[in-house]
């Protein structure tokens, strides 16, 4: 119950200062979840951590849907250690031509991670200051965690997903 | 071209820099990781890490393994400590299936959590003191790796890649045998681990190598998104076991121990001081389970959790449980769950997305060798080879861990 009352106030705080912007805001399982856009994200991400004391970067991560317009969400997790309140905030981006600006400016600790999340989704941050791959070899040439890539040999017969019922 | 080898490009005639590659299998680094060093000297002027030499896809794979099947790939994580990663996976699912465990699971998971934390951190202490010079310490206290690892093999078959419990609790009760031996354990470690203080914590060699060596604030700590014993030797007193309590903890009474100055030697206080801690927690366990109904090891949940062999012979539901159950078919519901436990190194984290298919939709590991990780290039600026030796086996990078 207080969980939520938090949360709430969190939300409401969002909305005064971002408005529309702030959309799609859910509560799986006591998570306050919401979408925002790639224009002021950066500024979301520093609201949250200088006015609502989100001061630690979790996890910056992705997640493609193949199926959606917008087909790469960038997946912000947050946490406000005194309150011990934590907050996912998604961005979605175009599948072509995925670009985000950069949250090195907001957290340092941010680098890695989104050299992880452009070296298996392909999301270009703008203004990393090192954007390489990071756990791929650098001629891997595709960009992994995306949908379209098989885990394995597409032609093996003995694992077709028709034979266990999927 | 390989961008991830880079080369100090040095066209200055009268520079005396060399460039150095530590790694990927140098002795002295514990683990398949490069770095490459510029050094002036004996003093590092510049590092690049090159990370990823064990990369073997996880989360891609689990995107094609029913939940059950992917506790196999979490012990592969932080092979140091896989029952935590283990439990932390089940406990994923189970904040998504909504299951509720038992006390005395509850109870049975922390004694097995803490014992892989004191191994973690013995690991991580003794080969500090075996990089400092002193490998009595290491020998010594090495030998209780083996203790636990014996008490891994009693309850759940297996030693190092435990894949120990099912979602829903254990596959087997712990024996008499188990708890003759954690007992034996509880007995045996506080001996040990009081000599091996005696030897190492008031050591003049070893302050000296250590004390004032690859200081961080708690500041540049948290802006760089450090966790666990890392974290809490900078002086903030977060552990997810506090503050956001799974597993039953909020029944245990035990202390945070944090340092002040976050160099080498209070990062290695703060791990004795936890393993003095995850010895509390153990004897508080062991003295909960008495008064909790005896022979209870796994929640009511017969949808999500397998029936003994016996009832899969000569039981329908059962039969028809085993069978859903193996074939990954069962039902979760479509919802996004983010589940954090302490692990040895930090914050292990599971974002998990299900979309109601037999295998997750995505699944991401929040990995605290990996986060950790990114500051030691730039630590190491200006600091001698030798100290950032130490200084990469104080901050305990698995590289199971490290590359997923």
């Amino acid at each position: 119950m207080e969980e939520t009352t938090l949360n709430n106030n969190i939300h409401v705080k969002l909305t005064e200062k971002f408005g529309e912007k702030v959309t799609a805001v859910s509560e799986p399982y006591g998570l306050l979840t919401f979408v925002t856009y790639k224009d002021v994200i950066i500024n979301v991400l520093s609201y949250l951590k200088e006015e609502l004391k989100f001061n630690f970067l979790t996890d910056i991560t992705a997640v493609h849907y193949p199926e959606k317009d917008h087909g790469i969400a960038v997946v912000y997790h947050l946490h406000n250690m005194v309150e011990k309140i934590r907050i996912r905030i998604k961005v979605f981006t175009s599948e072509q031509n995925p670009t985000i600006p950069t949250a090195t400016t907001v957290w340092k600790g941010a680098n890695w991670m989104e050299r992880e999340t452009y070296d298996f989704f392909g999301v270009k941050f703008e203004d990393h200051p090192d954007l390489r791959r990071i756990l791929n070899m650098d001629d891997l040439g595709v960009h992994p965690m995306l949908k379209q890539y098989p885990l394995e040999d597409p032609n093996r017969v003995d694992k077709k997903d028709e034979f266990f019922g999927r | 071209m390989n961008h991830n080898h880079p080369v100090f490009i040095d066209n200055d005639p009268q520079s005396e820099l060399v460039t150095l590659n530590l790694g990927p299998t140098h002795p002295a680094t514990h683990g398949v990781f490069q770095n490459v060093l510029q050094l002036d000297g004996e003093r590092i002027v510049s590092g690049v890490s090159t990370i990823g030499y064990i990369h073997r896809a996880f989360e891609k794979i689990a995107e094609h393994r029913p939940f059950y099947q992917i506790t196999p790939l979490t012990d592969r994580l932080n092979y140091c400590s896989s029952p935590i990663n283990n439990m932390g996976w089940h406990m994923t699912v189970e904040k998504l299936l909504n299951i509720k465990l038992p006390k005395r699971v509850d109870y049975l998971r922390v004694i097995i959590m803490e014992l892989s934390r004191i191994s973690d951190h013995i690991i991580c202490n003794t080969i500090i003191g075996q990089d400092t010079g002193a490998t009595t310490t290491f020998l010594y206290l090495f030998q209780f790796r083996e203790h636990i690892y014996e008490i891994f093999e009693e309850v759940c078959g297996a030693r190092l890649t435990t894949n120990i419990g099912r979602i829903g609790g254990f596959e087997r009760d712990f024996n008499e045998i188990a708890f003759a031996k954690i007992n034996k354990f509880l007995k045996e470690f506080p001996v040990a681990l009081r000599e091996f203080e005696n030897l190492l914590s008031r050591n003049r060699i070893f302050i000296d190598r250590t004390a004032g060596v690859a200081e961080v604030t708690k500041e540049t700590a948290l802006e760089y998104s450090w966790t666990g014993p890392l974290l809490r030797a900078t002086g903030v007193d977060y552990d997810v076991r506090v503050s956001d309590p799974y597993s039953s903890y909020q029944d245990f009474d035990f202390e945070v121990p944090v340092g002040t100055s976050g160099d080498i030697y209070d990062r290695y206080l703060v791990r004795n001081e936890e393993m003095w801690q995850s010895v509390r927690i153990i004897e508080q366990a062991l003295e909960k389970i008495k008064s909790e109904p005896k022979g209870i090891f796994h929640a009511d949940v017969p949808e999500f959790y397998l029936p003994p062999k016996q009832e899969v012979y000569n039981n329908m539901e059962a039969l028809i449980y085993h069978f859903k159950i193996v074939m990954g078919e069962i039902d979760a519901p479509k919802a996004e769950v983010y589940h954090a436990v302490e692990g040895g190194n930090g914050e292990l984290g599971f974002y998990l997305i299900n979309d109601g298919g037999r295998t997750p939709y995505r699944l991401h590991f929040r990995r605290p060798s990996f986060v950790n990780y990114q500051m030691f290039a730039s630590m190491s600026e200006g600091m001698l080879l030798s100290d950032a030796i130490i200084n990469m086996s104080s901050m305990n990078i698995i590289a199971g861990e490290l590359d997923a």
